[in-house]
């Protein structure tokens, strides 16, 4: 194999990379397609979805027509190519999570923030998502922010991590 | 019994990449064992171990990896994809063992001949992918990977890809569509991928936990695997526990260990169980009846169930089976890859039906129409994704249809008193 083994990601806290950088690092193989795209999505300051303008220098990159990038980006529910909150939460309702009190942590986030799933708060800084399982079910309720999987969630909990995000982004 | 005989001999949770200390543990016997052997001699110790693979079918390994059709180089690709609900087992080993997959992974390939391997580890795993990345580093420096290793002559190498976020990608084939850069769509066996896979080439697609099994099976010898657990289905399993268990974990037992007494070790249920689902959200979901049922791939066959992925989620009498139903189908109606109708538009159907049924909207007659929307996906289905929404859905409706019936009318007449 001619590269080393390339492990970019969405969230490696956001990159301050211009994208045409960025692909530099990613040879013409498709195989590193969906990495690319999860750096791309998260270069530039507070950024977590794929514009128009990075669209089209990933599919000069690889050789790939726009439409069928288009189709590629919107069959993984990770990527987005309309604008999102600055952090992303995915809050997991899958049955482990379900049965030991995600219900409860959706409500309250949902009511904290004002916003149901699928939604971003009007100051742009939080995209609340429910997801399905998150491989951590003996820690539940699980969520992930961004990158990070935060586990043993209780209501005191969610309150104290979104309240320490937005005093950060304050 | 060998304590090698087992993964969790090999976690190391404070310093998993510390390649000394894995070696110390026993790590890299097996490789050693394997490069004095031909291919077809690693492929017999497999088989004869009677190792099945892990990651849900229970396909027999060495018949899979002999099964590559000659002449072109073939790939090896690590599925590191978990995503069935309740399933956190390869998260277990990759945390805490990454060397120990990528040891299977070298001997896997030495086996069929392959020279570049991938491990697709899913797109929620950032954490692990990196560390994966790091640990192929550190065993190339080591010879343990790359070229020539430890002086045989034979070369290997393993890159590390993530995922975007879908289910179906799991499937092997939707795996390799996912790595050539695709939309995550399953693709139509036969051709199996060992005939034709990655790039048109041959590829073998193994479970992280089945890879994990490998060296342990080479280093002890394929009699010391085959002598533990049960006669068709031997050696250990690691079982994801949750849900309403007082110790949920990662349990390792020997293949064919009851279902009670594998609770029992996680420190039993956390109230009166009601209801048990094995094998993730595409397996049955069984009254306790089920605490008799022996954990292996033909026992659970012949109990109506399957053994998938050995997630094990329990829960108690305070779980109301409406909201249960509703989780279920959304999982399936989130996840349909929409690539085929009745799948697209059945799981859409079963989705609005329970979903107005957890929200007291429900109609008794869904609960047939529900069932017959699962017949029909069963049969007209392209991929086992939309097949396999029958098995939680029918046992849900015969085992606690009772139940979700009383709930409904119970809401009409809320509503009704109320209005
Ligand atoms: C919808 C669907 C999802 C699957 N998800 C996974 C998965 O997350 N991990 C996995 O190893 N196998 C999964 N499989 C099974 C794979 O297709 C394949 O059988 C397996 O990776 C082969 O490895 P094994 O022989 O070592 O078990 C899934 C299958 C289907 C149909
Ligand atoms: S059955 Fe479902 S998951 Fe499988 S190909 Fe059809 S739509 Fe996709
Ligand atoms: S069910 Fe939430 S992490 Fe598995």
């Amino acid at each position: 194999m001619e590269t080393a083994p390339k492990t970019a990601l969405e969230g490696k806290a956001p990159s301050p990379q211009q994208p045409e950088t960025i692909l530099q690092d990613y040879p013409d193989r498709r195989d590193t397609l969906l990495s690319a795209l999860h750096e791309i999505q998260r270069c530039g300051a507070r950024k977590s979805w794929i514009t128009d303008q990075e669209i089209s220098l990933v599919a000069q990159h690889y050789h790939i027509p726009l439409a069928e990038l288009d189709g590629v980006v919107s069959f993984y529910k990770m990527f987005a190519r309309e604008k999102r909150g600055s952090h992303i939460i995915r809050l997991c309702d899958s049955l482990s999570c379900r049965v030991r009190g995600s219900l409860d942590l959706y409500h309250h986030v949902r009511n904290k923030l004002g916003i149901s799933t699928g939604m971003t708060t009007q100051d742009g800084i939080f995209t609340l998502e429910i997801v399905n399982c998150l491989g951590a079910c003996d820690k539940s309720p699980n969520l992930m922010v961004d990158n990070t999987l935060i586990s043993g969630l209780t209501i005191d909990a969610v309150d104290a991590l979104l309240d320490g995000i937005l005093e950060a982004e304050q | 019994m060998n304590e090698r005989s087992r993964i969790s001999h090999f976690a190391n949770s404070e310093a998993p990449l510390d390649i000394a200390r894995y070696i110390e543990s026993g790590g890299y016997v097996g490789l050693m064992a394997a490069l004095g052997k031909t291919s077809a001699e690693v492929i017999g110790v497999v088989k004869n171990s009677g190792l099945r693979g892990r990651g849900g079918a229970g396909f027999p390994t060495g018949l899979k990896w002999e099964s590559v059709a000659a002449g072109e180089q073939p790939y090896l690709v690590c599925n590191a994809d978990e995503g069935e609900p309740g399933t956190f087992k390869d998260r277990f080993i990759l945390e805490r063992a990454p060397y120990l997959v990528l040891e299977g992974m070298t001997i896997a390939a030495l086996a069929i001949g392959a020279r570049e391997g991938y491990i697709y580890v899913r797109g929620e795993y950032p954490e692990i992918a990196k560390m994966l990345a790091l640990a192929t580093e550190k065993a190339k420096a080591r010879g343990y990977l790359g070229n020539d290793i430890l002086s045989s002559g034979f070369s290997f190498d393993v890159a590390v890809r993530v995922g975007g976020g879908s289910y179906v990608v799991g499937d092997e084939t939707a795996l390799l569509n996912s790595l050539m850069g695709n939309r995550g769509y399953p693709m139509l066996k036969p051709p199996f991928p060992t005939e034709k896979g990655l790039w048109g080439k041959p590829t073998v697609v193994n479970n992280v936990e089945t890879l994990a099994y490998v060296p342990i099976i080479l280093g002890l010898g394929a009699q010391a695997f085959a002598s533990i657990g049960s006669v068709n289905c031997p050696g250990y399993k690691l079982f994801s526990l949750s849900g309403h268990v007082a110790n949920p974990g990662v349990y390792e037992f020997p293949m064919g260990t009851r279902l009670r007494d594998v609770l029992e070790k996680a420190g039993g249920v956390t109230g009166t169980l009601k209801a048990i689902q094995i094998g993730g959200t595409a397996g049955p979901i069984f009254g306790p009846a089920a605490l008799d049922y022996n954990l292996d791939f033909p026992s659970m066959q012949k109990a109506g169930g399957a053994l998938g992925s050995g997630a094990i989620v329990a829960m108690n009498t305070s779980v109301n089976m409406a909201h249960v139903l509703e989780v279920t189908m959304r999982f399936f109606a989130q996840e349909s890859c929409g690539q085929c109708f009745p799948c697209r538009y059945g799981t859409r159907q079963l989705d609005y039906m329970a979903h107005r049924i957890a929200l007291g909207l429900g109609k008794v007659e869904y609960l047939d129409l529900m069932r017959e929307t699962a017949t029909v996906m069963v049969g007209a289905s392209f991929c086992p994704f939309g097949q396999s929404v029958a098995l939680p859905l029918k046992s849900l409706l015969d085992e606690f249809g009772d139940e979700i019936v009383s709930f409904m009318t119970e809401q009409q007449y809320l509503k009704e008193v109320s209005e």
